[in-house]
């Protein structure tokens, strides 16, 4: 074959193209579908329960991880503030994942435990009220919204029949009535409160 | 990872090199037909004629030797499926060396600060530095940088402790946490018997309320409130009772946020850090604590020699 086959013929080309590129997604991507490692969750990992669901939502729907990750890398200065770094199969039920790749904010994926509810309160209506020098932006209405139980039993049945996440019959039928009614601040603390908490931090 | 993955990346990734290499000398390669060095190839633009060049060698070089930089890397570190490579890297492997790099230079430090008493390490001006900047990290968000606390967080840089300011009382704070449960009385007391308790907390820290209010107020209190936060009002430190008396208000001393605090009651909550922190660093931690408020010590022990009485009286209402 010569070079200027390749070259007058851009469909050949294309072709061509995508087949090099594809290589490292073979290589990088496809094995990480199917190793265990990735796959199974960790010890204590368990999917997330009705009202951290829901809040789970809200934290994609803020956007929150635009400026906060949730991987913690295994670099001391990292596991220092942080605590453990992040493990594989800690993300399992994250559908789709938080990791984000900017911290404005600081890394969230160990939070769970570290404040109090109160404190995330007061921080998610005005976070100068806590940490004057925060350029975090204020959510005021979290407290004004309530959650509607239908919709948060529709998705998490949505992520047992789509993508094999192990709820239980009775799990989602109790999902609307365990959520209905509840804000939606009450909802996205409980999410971050349960972030990072199965793997030990003990030092 | 299984081993026939690990084949299937390491394939893969030897085969793509391979390519590469294929590939640049066959582009490099000289055709029959082609036009020869330096001749120009017959394209022509608006007057622009192509010349045909071989790549600068230099070029092509730079290709090969980023070929064998990547297979040496692959030798050395792991890359070709499970092969962990000859040098042993791993991600995690240099963590924990910087890890124990670090450990092995600060071990003998919080050793040494681990013997020394708290009160001692509070004078001691290298630990507190270490201390200010633990604090920074770890306390500053919810009691402020300074440990003058929120609307929320109570105040750590006075001499009012909710849960006592020993040594050993503010080091098990840290290190365990505390949980405080202000029960919710708005539905026990009713709302004519809400205002007059407001009323009555609200007299006891000096300030004026309507008389008729407080004094019901305080029969309700007897029998509501004493148990915990005492009969004099000067709380209970045991269980974390707030002192009532003064103007030291975690969650507010207006008249508006006394009323809260009572009717919706309030689940203040230390989280422990034991876990998060290690012991050592608690124990420099409490003492920076404790010297947040030496200045307030010192000025008490010295009002001692001078009012002797009111010292006393403060004296009994910390025992209390």
């Amino acid at each position: 074959m010569n070079h200027s086959v390749i070259e007058k013929n851009i469909g050949l080309m294309a072709v061509l193209i995508a087949l090099v590129i594809s290589v490292a997604g073979l290589v990088q991507i496809v094995p990480m579908l199917f190793l265990a490692e990735t796959n199974e969750p960790l010890e204590g990992v368990e999917p997330y329960a009705p009202l951290e669901f829901a809040g789970r939502d809200i934290y994609v729907r803020e956007g929150c991880y635009n400026c906060h990750s949730q991987m913690i890398r295994p670099f001391r200065a990292e596991t220092e503030r942080y605590g453990h770094y992040s493990l594989a199969g800690e993300f399992v039920y994250d559908r789709p994942f938080q990791w984000g790749s900017k911290r404005t904010g600081p890394d969230l994926a160990r939070v769970g435990g570290r404040y109090t509810d109160l404190w995330h309160e007061i921080h998610l209506l005005n976070p100068r009220d806590v940490v004057p020098e925060s350029n975090m932006p204020s959510y005021p209405w979290l407290a004004e919204r309530t959650l509607d139980g239908e919709t948060v039993a529709r998705r998490m049945r949505a992520q047992r029949r789509w993508l094999n996440v192990p709820y239980t019959d009775e799990q989602l039928e109790q999902a609307a009535g365990v959520v209905d009614g509840k804000t939606e601040m009450e909802a996205i603390i409980a999410y971050l409160q349960s972030l990072g908490t199965a793997v030990e931090r003990t030092r | 990872m299984s081993s026939g993955w690990s084949w299937y990346i390491s394939i893969i990734a030897l085969a793509n090199i391979l390519a590469c290499v294929w590939l640049i000398r066959w582009t490099a390669k000289k055709r029959p037909g082609e036009a020869a060095e330096h001749e120009t190839t017959g394209h022509e633009w608006d007057g622009l004629q192509e010349l045909n060049r071989p790549m600068p060698r230099w070029w092509l070089w730079l290709f090969y030797i980023t070929i064998v930089f990547g297979l040496i890397y692959l030798v050395l570190y792991p890359g070709l499926g499970s092969y962990q490579g000859l040098l042993g890297w791993s991600q995690y492997g240099a963590w924990e060396e910087e890890v124990e790099s670090v450990e092995e230079r600060v071990a003998p430090l919080f050793a040494r600060y681990a013997d020394m008493s708290i009160p001692e390490l509070a004078e001691h001006e290298e630990a507190m530095q270490t201390g200010r900047r633990l604090f920074g990290n770890n306390c500053a968000v919810c009691h402020g940088a300074d440990g003058g606390g929120r609307v929320g967080f109570p105040n750590i840089a006075n001499n009012s402790w909710q849960w006592g300011g020993s040594p050993e009382e503010i080091h098990k704070s840290i290190l365990d946490g505390r949980r405080a449960v202000m029960p919710p009385l708005g539905a026990a007391l009713g709302d004519d018997g809400l205002e007059e308790v407001t009323a009555y907390v609200f007299n006891l820290s000096g300030r004026d309320a309507p008389e008729e209010l407080v004094q019901r107020g305080q029969q309700r209190y007897q029998s509501m409130c004493m148990a915990c936060h005492g009969a004099d009002g000067q709380g209970n430190k045991a269980m974390g009772a707030p002192n009532l008396t003064d103007d030291n208000w975690t969650y507010g001393g207006s008249l508006e946020a006394i009323k809260t605090s009572i009717r919706d009651g309030r689940q203040g909550r230390m989280p422990p850090q034991k876990d998060l922190l290690g012991e050592d660093r608690v124990h420099l931690l409490a003492a920076y604590v404790y010297s947040l408020s030496s200045h307030l010590r010192e000025e008490e022990d010295a009002g001692d020699d001078s009012g002797e009485e009111a010292a006393s009286e403060q004296e009994q209402a910390r025992n209390d």
